[in-house]
């Protein structure tokens, strides 16, 4: 391996005058193509000290240049492999003119240590140096981001692989890390300002009078002319599946483009583990690897019960691991087509360079339906005496005597709906992929490997709403962005809460909270999968049980990247500080 | 291969292994003993789970009460109303036999009446103990600091930072837009002529400076109608802006400067609309209304109705205004967005004169309407 590591610093240091080289210097090893995988020895940031250096980049895609930020210069940022029981200093210096952070996604540590600017710390001020040290007590496969502005958009994310104190109870021959991203050539403040000034600005493929005649649309297919009505008087656009879309982005695997063709090699026979992580601003995937079943070990960095699946959708910050077996001596296309189907991130599975298996196309664009209105099970047309097109069906879609009276939601500009009747969403089929005649894992498929160390039943509830104007492109909870003086989310230290997140929107949203995991609550025999990032459709509900026994202040917010910045974030603040709380 | 047989084994184990042994399903409850949620109304834990009452757990010694195995007793989701039809089940109302796990949220919103204040909120499906009320914190929540980081760094930067950069950042976004509407060339009987109606604006989601500019004239002569608008924009609900300022008409002469009350949005089924109400300086009341509309032929061929309505309280002869409804514009535009920002477009408009306003132009010796074929770019940014 040590020729890897020779190879590598002869291109970069060849970067600097070739052009023609100059982007596969921008790659940390393991995300470079043809990478036979993750070993001990890779050239990755390991050990008690490590340097960061968050700076200016070029980077290159599609032919293209763009500008990036970027840690060590590299776009993902360079893997971190710690071992479960080690401590860790990381030193990170900002080398940019503006303020930066690194928060470590899913990582349990002193909330001052958790890298949010106005919550955990003041942030990295340009020029200095901050160093982050925390004891690491958990195990599996994690990532850091910037918490500052819109920075992770521009490149400021990389893996984060954590080793088992103990053996792993996962086998594998191999292993490859999978970060999927979004980039775009628009800088992020431009990109939002568009949203804000058409919320529908990035969406190229709506409905149309041409489709709908032609019967290309789905609409055409699917939807009766009086619930078609029905959106148009809601004003709402049931093809708005993602705000940001392939219509400005190209979706990177391991920082490289389709075209590129990221490419991780194997041996036929071997056991292959996979560490996918969805490091995107504001990009769900849909992952699949034709020929090729997967077997979900882990979800968020906890190890779940194996469950094989053909296909799976990764939300926004969510990570998971699966296992693959290619027996075969031939090449698999791993495809992470985007929620709305506007692109596509490829790789490639092969046992050797230059491999290529067929890339499908993309599959049709999905529609929200009566579900993602928040209409519960009131599926197309199936529920007699109900008038779809009525007014008072409309009126109910911003009634706020739909919010419970102990729930302080505040319907005003920024809610442009409030869902009549959310249901519990986590045993659906993700959004598109309903109808897929494979498998398709669902929450409700993922349970743990080890039951959650709290046994105890949550003493009171809370309901969040998550709420937003499409329109206008503002997003919120409870109708209050951040900036509009939003309460804190308060818990008592080690009180054991039931956190109802309820959809008010067409949107999905991935909800992380930080400093925690959580149960969500299934229902499942087999127990309630851990998590700290949780999707909850449009229109929909989900629930999870938390044991609030991290001490200080924390974000929670959604992990698009987008909203988060309009508004759709919170602080959580468990109190006490000190153990004195500590009998719960 | 033998590994990942070993590993399939191993699942299936795990899938199968005892329910007794799983200490977190949650599908599972035991029935707990039920005493009626409301006096006078006798909850079953079918009605339960049907979300029209809640089940009352009694206070259990076993710290796991809820989390028992199925076979101790018929679980929530498998007792089910006789009556639940799939409909209703669909509804969140009530649970259906067949369901396997069915959703332990069921009904979780159900708008019913219900004597009990938190059968609409908490969660009847499967048990009263897997559904504790919403409750505020209890009161150590809010002990300590109340920014924990301001006791670790220094408690001026980091109240700085946390303004800057965590409150303003989160929501506070300010940015600005330029919309050229229309700008087009008229070619009509006569002399052909040249029209624009522009905007702009500046703020945050709610506040904004809004200005607008319309006008319209003949080449070779000066416009005929020349007007600016400067207006404060407070969004008043999630479609509408509601706007107030000034207007100056620079032509036709003798100029006016009128105060402005206006609205203007999305209406249902994607209207833009906007209706004004004028206040001349010379205390003359008029009111316009717009309307328009974008229908998608193609993903980037747009076909724009559009309205506008020009309504006044008198005559006003020295303007060649009369009262009532004194002009009407209908025009239709055809678009075509190479990218959303720049679109140039064809169009045809028909505008008219009424009533007095008529009169008075028939007066000038001017036609009192007509066609107007349009060429023109839609443009913002």
């Amino acid at each position: 391996m040590t020729s890897t590591i020779d190879r590598r610093s002869l291109l970069r240091a060849g970067a600097m005058g070739a052009a023609g080289l100059g982007w596969s210097g921008l790659f940390p090893a393991w995300a470079q193509t043809g990478s036979p995988g993750l070993r001990p020895q890779m050239p990755t940031l390991s050990g008690e000290d490590i340097r960061l250096t968050v700076g200016h980049s070029p980077f290159t895609v599609g032919g293209r240049n763009g500008h990036a930020i970027t840690l060590n210069g590299v776009l993902p940022a360079p893997l971190i492999r710690l071992r479960e029981g080690q401590n860790v200093r990381i030193h990170v210096e900002n080398t940019l003119d503006e303020d930066t952070s690194i928060h470590w996604h899913g990582l349990i540590l002193p909330f001052h240590m958790d890298g949010v600017p106005g919550i955990s710390f003041p942030g990295i001020l340009p020029k200095t140096t901050f160093t982050y040290e925390f004891p690491i007590v958990q195990n599996g496969t994690y990532w850091y981001h910037s918490h500052s502005g819109l920075q992770e958009q521009s490149g400021h994310y990389g893996p984060l692989v954590i080793d088992p104190a103990d053996s792993d109870p996962v086998a594998y021959d191999r292993e490859h890390v999978i970060v999927l991203s979004d980039w775009t050539f628009l800088h992020p403040h431009e990109l939002f300002g568009k949203l804000k000034q058409q919320g529908g600005y990035f969406n190229r493929q709506r409905q149309t009078l041409a489709g709908l005649i032609g019967g290309e649309d789905e609409l055409a297919h699917t939807m009766p002319l009086e619930e078609r009505m029905m959106w148009g008087k809601m004003r709402m656009d049931p093809a708005d599946i993602a705000d940001v879309t392939g219509a400005t982005y190209t979706f990177l695997v391991n920082g490289h483009g389709a075209a590129e063709n990221w490419t991780g090699l194997f041996r036929p026979g071997e056991r292959v583990r996979l560490r996918f992580i969805n490091a995107s601003a504001m990009t769900i995937f849909n992952i699949r690897i034709p020929g090729l079943p997967m077997t979900i070990v882990s979800a968020d960095g906890q190890n779940v019960q194996p469950v094989e699946t053909d296909e799976f959708q990764i939300s926004v910050a969510e990570t998971y691991d699966a296992i693959v077996t290619p027996t075969e001596d031939r090449a698999f296309t791993l495809v992470a087509e985007s929620i709305d189907r506007s692109g596509m991130g490829r790789a490639t599975l092969a046992p050797r360079m230059g491999m290529q298996a067929p890339v499908p196309p993309l599959r049709r664009k999905p529609v929200l339906g009566m579900k993602d209105m928040g209409m519960g099970g009131m599926d197309h047309g199936s529920m007699p005496g109900m008038d779809h097109g009525s007014g008072s069906m409309n009126h109910g879609m911003r009634d706020k005597s739909l919010v419970p009276d102990d729930v302080d939601v505040d319907v005003g500009v920024g809610v442009d709906m409030i869902a009549p009747m959310p249901v519990d969403r986590t045993g659906d089929r993700p959004l598109g992929l309903e109808d897929e005649p494979h498998r398709v894992l669902t929450y409700h498929d993922l349970a743990p490997l080890r039951p959650f160390h709290d046994k105890r039943q949550p003493t009171r509830s809370v309901d969040i709403h998550l709420t937003g104007n499409m329109e206008r492109f503002m997003w919120s909870f409870d109708g209050k962005k951040l900036n509009e003086g939003a309460e804190p989310i308060r818990f008592a230290r080690n009180e054991r809460v039931r956190v109802n997140l309820i959809n008010n929107s067409m949107m999905s949203h991935p909800i992380h909270i930080h400093g925690h995991f959580f149960e969500l609550v299934t229902g499942m025999p087999a127990g309630n999968p851990v998590k700290h990032t949780v999707n909850v459709m449009p229109g929909g509900k989900a629930s999870f049980d938390l044991t609030a026994d991290a001490p200080g202040d924390w974000a929670f917010h959604c992990h698009l990247l987008y909203h988060m910045h309009a508004g759709m974030m919170n602080v959580v603040k468990v109190r006490p500080m000190d153990d004195e709380g500590e009998k719960a | 291969m033998k590994r990942s047989l070993l590993l399939v084994a191993a699942s299936m184990f795990a899938w199968t292994s005892p329910a007794a042994a799983q200490e977190t399903g949650h599908g599972a409850e035991h029935a707990p003993p039920a005493s009626p949620a409301t006096p006078g109304s006798s909850c079953t834990p079918e009605h339960a789970a049907m979300g029209h009452c809640t089940l009352q757990s009694t206070p259990s010694a076993d710290p796991r009460a809820g989390h028992a195995a199925p076979e101790h007793q018929p679980s929530g989701a498998e007792s089910s109303a006789p009556d639940c039809t799939p409909e209703h089940a669909a509804m969140g109302h009530c649970t259906p036999r067949a369901s396997p796990a069915s959703d332990p949220h069921a009904g979780h919103k159900a708008p019913e009446p219900s004597a009990d204040p938190h059968a609409g909120h908490a969660m009847p499906g499967m048990a009263a103990s897997d559904a504790p009320p919403v409750a505020p914190p209890p009161p150590e929540a809010f002990s300590g600091p109340e920014h924990a980081a301001a006791t670790i760094f220094d408690p001026e930067l980091f109240e700085r930072k946390r303004q800057a950069r965590l409150i303003e950042e989160h929501g506070g976004y300010v940015t600005a837009m330029f919309l050229a509407d229309q700008l087009e060339y008229r070619a009509r009987d006569g002399s052909d002529g040249y029209a624009w109606d522009v905007q702009a604006w500046h703020g945050g989601d709610y506040d904004k400076l809004w200005l607008k500019s319309e006008g319209e004239g003949v080449f070779g002569e000066s416009p005929e109608e020349v007007e600016v608008q400067a207006l404060y924009s407070r969004a008043i609900d999630p479609w509408f802006n509601l706007q107030a300022g000034v207007r100056h008409d620079f032509r036709p002469d003798p100029e006016r400067t009128h105060l402005v009350l206006g609205i203007e949005g999305l209406a249902p089924y994607w209207f833009e609309i906007g209706g004004s109400l004028f206040l001349s300086d010379k205390g003359e009341l008029a009111a316009r209304f717009e309307a328009e509309y974008d229908q998608r032929i193609t993903r980037k061929l747009i076909l724009q109705p559009a309205v506008e309505l020009d309504i006044s309280a008198e005559d006003v002869p020295e303007l060649g205004i009369g009262s009532g409804l004194s002009t009407a514009e209908m025009g239709l535009r055809l678009r075509y967005e190479f990218v959303p920002e720049f679109a140039p477009y064809i169009g045809v408009e028909y505008e008219r004169a009424f009533g007095d306003t008529a009169d008075f132009r028939r007066s000038d010796g001017e036609g009192i309407g007509g066609w107007s074929v349009l060429l023109g770019i839609r443009s913002w940014f």
